[in-house]
């Protein structure tokens, strides 16, 4: 990947060379609560009519107040103890002062200078590598309404609508070090937040859908140079795609101006995915002055210690735990356990095969599992666009088809066959080979005429073997198995040419 | 000056209620007759932004229901009046602001429905400062309230509406907001008992906010005893306000008539010399005197940076009112200018034109204030003397059991004496705000007249003392007599 182009390649190059990229995060994630951050309405707006969840608090109404909703700062104690931060006893909202027509009470209620968490550490792995990046920060606030610009199609004029079901609903923004130093390593870092917070229950992390959202500080320095350059905040990337794109544009760009003799100046710039560009919104000069003072309608928070060792006792498996723990306790690969612990539906899945699969039997079907899950089923699931927890393959619906293969009731050919059917049609793996009469062949009897057939068919290869030639037992083997369509067992069909074979010697 | 009455419209909220439960008259009868004296006297008083007759009528009927089944509570049936800054669900309220003219809240402040639970009559809004900026109600947008001592003059504010209609006899009792005064200064100004809560006493959910740290609603009544039992209604924890006590209130009414024999009585002297009109001093002294006659023990104290409270308070208020302001900006309700083309030159249109000079001032000290580069001089600062007053008087409080000083350090004003200089203004505060910096409760109880205007003795305890502080002042009322005069109007 990268900018398409020769000089975009060249300066690929330059920005690896010669500049050292200096990349910071700042992560918004919506928080699955049920109610919104200060009020009783329910915070899960998909689908609700526009301005459907909304109260005197969250359409900030005068008089209104807020109340803190204990869950989210549950979610957000849960997540930093995850990001191995530390959680304050003594935090505090504060008032975000800015004026613009979604933020309904005209400051947004937020946390400055002593957020829930600070400090800890995410690593992710890149090219075999663990890289390890700081965390600043996690804190609180609420979100914004939502904003729809229309055009009056009679007058031609542009107007807005405003959808306030989710003003009030929780946002955990997560602040991370400059440690970060290249697009892909953004890219990998961003990822393996959304799969903490997934794991652990506390945001969908759907960055298409608005729920996870990103904005970077970037800035390169000569490699070997301890100054930061100018940075730049980098806003609109809505995908992970995007976000390495727009940065490995932006580092280009910075690269650029640098080589020319120019200075990178300091401003926020929009990522434009049409245009495969980021361009200039707003410069330093019109920065916000957001006026923080803290939010007198809270009294400060105090976080006892009894409560966040109740939600370190509570905190579901994190990815980087499964994956240990599948790799020590059935052997899989590293690769195999990085892959099923991306998302915690695939690891659900996977787990739920193990369980499917019958006491004491999980190391033994563990290897099968993964490899149907990451291969086969991958495949479909992404040629279809299907969510794994949506999917018409259950589990047991697996762990019947592994089954079946490791008691030679089915090949593999004949397995992927079924395991198609199942995918299409939703039925268990028994029904499909039935239906579809892709039961193996084990019976040397029954195989016996289609060795014979094989053999009329090829008497050279009786002649090669009688010269000494093992290859020949497997040509006809391998002509059997396409004689009987793949469904005899490959193993029997060896035994009974053999047996012919020597016959004829 | 008048003379002592038995008017049916100074009955006292207890004797209103007796009258009722005796059947001697209806609630519907006490409530027309109040709207009969609305309707004559307020064209020249100005106590009310809006009368809800109608409402107010049915609301009757319905407690006289109450009172013939007997589940009537002590203000069932009781006609009164709401300051037009605490929402009222179906019922107009526009914090004497043009931005909020044709504002009408979907819902109700906790206080207006513990009233309305209890039976209470909602006679209609009380005129008001816009936005409670102010202490004379002249910087009510649609009209100025009057002293009924003296029409030329103010009843002070903010709460002025409440304040002339309790003194005037056009609502049995009122609620008022205090965020530095605006309660217990016209109180005073207009010789009837108000009382400012500890700050979390009440709830403030429905309040449209002014200072929210500061901001406390509490009750005008004519008697002490009628506020306590006001505050049996209102006070108590409210899950819908995060900053109210969690402690379930007290019974107000307990311990009123236990005297005050061997209470220990402070006189704050910062509050009795410099800026404090001499009368008014010596009326204030000849209290205390009368505190120590009643078994009071009276010493000398200090709060040496009690005076700076009133620069802490001009930081604070204008600060938190800036962010509580913001909200009207024309997009979601009140005021919006349609006209203007384009979103930010009318939200600006808006504001300019919904706001008065009083509010704007305040917005732009309070953004001021808080801009980058200026929070530690001004906000951090301010916070940090908050910090060294509310100490202050709790040192204070370990040597006496409460405090006393002059309400206000004059009587009323004449109206537009002060409304062109705001220092001057802001200085009819200066016994008060401290009170809200520290957020304890204060009350102002007439203590006699200057010139023929009445003068308000302002007690104050530490935090949850009310029923001290009634009980001091009920003492008080009860040996002066006070309380039994009414303008002559």
């Amino acid at each position: 990947m990268g900018v398409s182009g020769s000089r975009g390649h060249c300066y690929t190059w330059r920005v690896m060379t010669e500049y050292e990229p200096v990349i910071g995060l700042e992560v918004h994630a919506q928080i699955r609560t049920r109610s919104k951050m200060f009020c009783g309405c329910p915070a899960d707006y998909h689908d609700a009519p526009p301005n459907s969840h909304v109260c005197p608090v969250c359409l900030a109404l005068p008089g209104s107040l807020p109340v803190i909703n204990r869950e989210a700062v549950r979610a957000v104690i849960m997540t930093g103890l995850a990001l191995r931060a530390t959680i304050a006893e003594h935090t505090k909202f504060d008032r975000k002062n800015y004026t613009y027509p979604d933020l309904m009470k005209g400051y947004q209620i937020s946390q400055y200078d002593l957020p829930i968490c600070t400090g800890g550490y995410l690593e992710f792995d890149l090219d075999g590598q663990t890289k390890r990046v700081g965390i600043t920060r996690v804190h609180l606030e609420e979100d914004v309404a939502k904003l729809f610009h229309r055009i009056d199609p009679a007058t031609g004029e542009p107007y807005s609508l405003v959808d306030v079901n989710r003003s009030g609903v929780p946002l955990m923004e997560m602040v991370g070090e400059p440690d970060i130093r290249s697009a892909e390593e953004a890219r990998q870092y961003l990822m393996k937040y959304r799969a903490i917070l997934q794991f652990l229950g506390v945001s969908e992390g759907n960055m298409e859908e608005g729920n996870f959202r990103c904005d970077a500080n970037v800035s390169i320095r000569p490699k070997g140079s301890r100054e930061y350059g100018t940075k730049v905040e980098v806003k609109n990337m809505n995908s992970f795609r995007a976000v390495y794109r727009a940065l490995q544009f932006e580092l280009e760009r910075q690269a650029r101006l640098l080589d020319g003799g120019k200075r990178v100046a300091q401003e926020t710039r929009g990522w434009v995915e049409e245009r495969g560009e980021t361009v200039s919104m707003r410069s330093k000069e019109h920065a916000h002055d957001y006026r923080y003072f803290p939010e007198p309608d809270l009294p400060p928070l105090h976080i006892s210690r009894a409560w966040v060792s109740e939600i370190a006792e509570r905190t579901p498996e994190l990815p980087d735990e499964k994956r240990a723990r599948y790799v020590t306790h059935y052997g899989l690969s590293a690769y195999d356990a990085a892959m099923l612990t991306l998302a915690p539906a695939t690891a659900r899945f996977f787990e739920g095969v193990l369980e499917a699969g019958g006491d004491g039997r999980a190391a033994a079907i563990a290897k099968p599992a993964a490899n149907w899950i990451i291969t086969e089923f991958g495949r479909l699931l992404n040629d279809t666009r299907t969510q794994i927890e949506e999917s018409n393959v259950k589990p047991a619906h697996l762990a019947e088809l592994i089954g079946l293969i490791e008691q030679n009731v089915i090949g593999t050919a004949q397995a992927k066959t079924a395991f198609e059917e199942m995918f299409r049609s939703g039925k268990t793996a028994k029904a499909v080979v039935d239906e579809l009469g892709l039961r193996q062949i084990t019976d040397s009897g029954a195989l016996a005429d289609s060795v014979r057939q094989a053999i009329a068919q090829y008497p050279q290869a009786v002649d090669d073997f009688r010269k000494g030639k093992d290859a020949a037992s497997k040509f006809l083997v391998g002509q059997v198995m396409k004689l009987t369509k793949g469904k005899a067992n490959p193993t029997v069909v060896a035994q009974v040419v053999k047996e012919q074979l020597e016959a004829l010697r | 000056m008048a003379a002592p009455t038995s008017d049916l419209h100074y009955l006292t909220v207890r004797e209103m209620a007796d009258a009722l439960r005796a059947r001697r008259m209806s609630s519907y009868e006490l409530t027309q007759a109040h709207l009969l004296r609305i309707e004559r006297l307020d064209p020249s008083l100005g106590a009310y932004l809006a009368v809800t007759a109608e409402r107010a009528l049915a609301q009757a009927r319905a407690a006289d229901e109450r009172i013939a089944n007997g589940t009537a509570g002590p203000l069932t049936g009781i006609p009164m009046q709401l300051k037009d800054n605490l929402s009222t669900g179906g019922v107009r309220t526009t914090c004497a602001s043009r931005i909020l003219e044709n504002y009408t809240p979907a819902y109700d402040a906790t206080v207006a429905r513990r009233l309305a639970d209890a039976g209470a009559v909602l006679l209609g809004k009380g005129n008001m400062d816009e936005f409670a900026m102010g202490s004379s109600t002249e910087t009510s947008a649609y009209k100025p309230a009057r002293n009924p001592w003296d029409t030329d003059r103010v009843p002070g504010g903010s709460s002025g509406g409440p304040a002339v209609a309790v003194a005037a006899g056009e609502a049995a009792f009122s609620l008022g907001s205090d965020t530095g005064g605006s309660i217990r200064q016209p109180a005073a100004l207009c010789g009837v008992v108000g009382l400012k809560p500890t700050y979390g006493a009440v709830s403030r959910y429905g309040l449209i906010a002014f200072a929210s740290s500061l901001d406390q609603i509490g009750p005008f009544t004519r008697t002490v005893e009628d506020a306590a039992l006001v505050m049996n209604a209102i006070a108590g924890y409210d899950p819908n306000d995060s900053t109210s006590m969690p402690a379930p209130a007290p019974d107000f009414l307990l311990g009123l008539n236990d005297g005050i024999r061997g209470l220990r009585v402070g006189i704050v002297c910062e509050f009795m010399g410099d800026g404090i009109d001499p009368d008014v001093a010596n009326a204030t002294r000849i209290a205390i005197a009368e505190l120590e006659r009643l078994g009071a023990t009276v010493r000398d104290v200090s709060l040496p940076h009690a005076n700076a409270a009133l620069a802490v308070y001009y930081i604070i208020a204008p600060t938190e009112c800036s962010a509580n302001l913001s909200r009207y900006d024309g997009v979601k309700f009140g005021m919006s200018d349609q006209d203007t083309k384009g979103l930010w030159p009318a939200m600006e249109s808006t504001r300019r034109h919904g706001f008065g000079a009083e509010v704007k001032r305040r917005i732009l000290l309070g953004t001021y204030a808080l801009s980058s580069g200026y929070y530690d001089a001004y906000y951090l600062k301010a916070q940090q003397v908050r910090t060294i007053i509310r100490r202050e008087f709790a040192e204070a409080f370990q040597q006496v059991d409460v405090l006393v000083t002059p309400t206000s350090p004059t009587v009323a004003f004449k109206l537009g004496e002060r409304i062109s200089d705001p220092v001057r203004m802001h200085a009819s505060d200066v016994c008060t705000v401290p009170v809200n910096i520290a957020g304890i409760p204060g009350i102002s109880v007439p203590c006699g007249f200057v010139h023929g205007l009445p003068v308000g003795l302002q007690i104050l305890g530490p935090h949850l003392s009310e029923p001290t502080l009634l009980r001091v002042a009920h003492a008080y009322e009860q040996a002066t007599g006070w309380h039994r005069m009414h303008p002559g109007i």
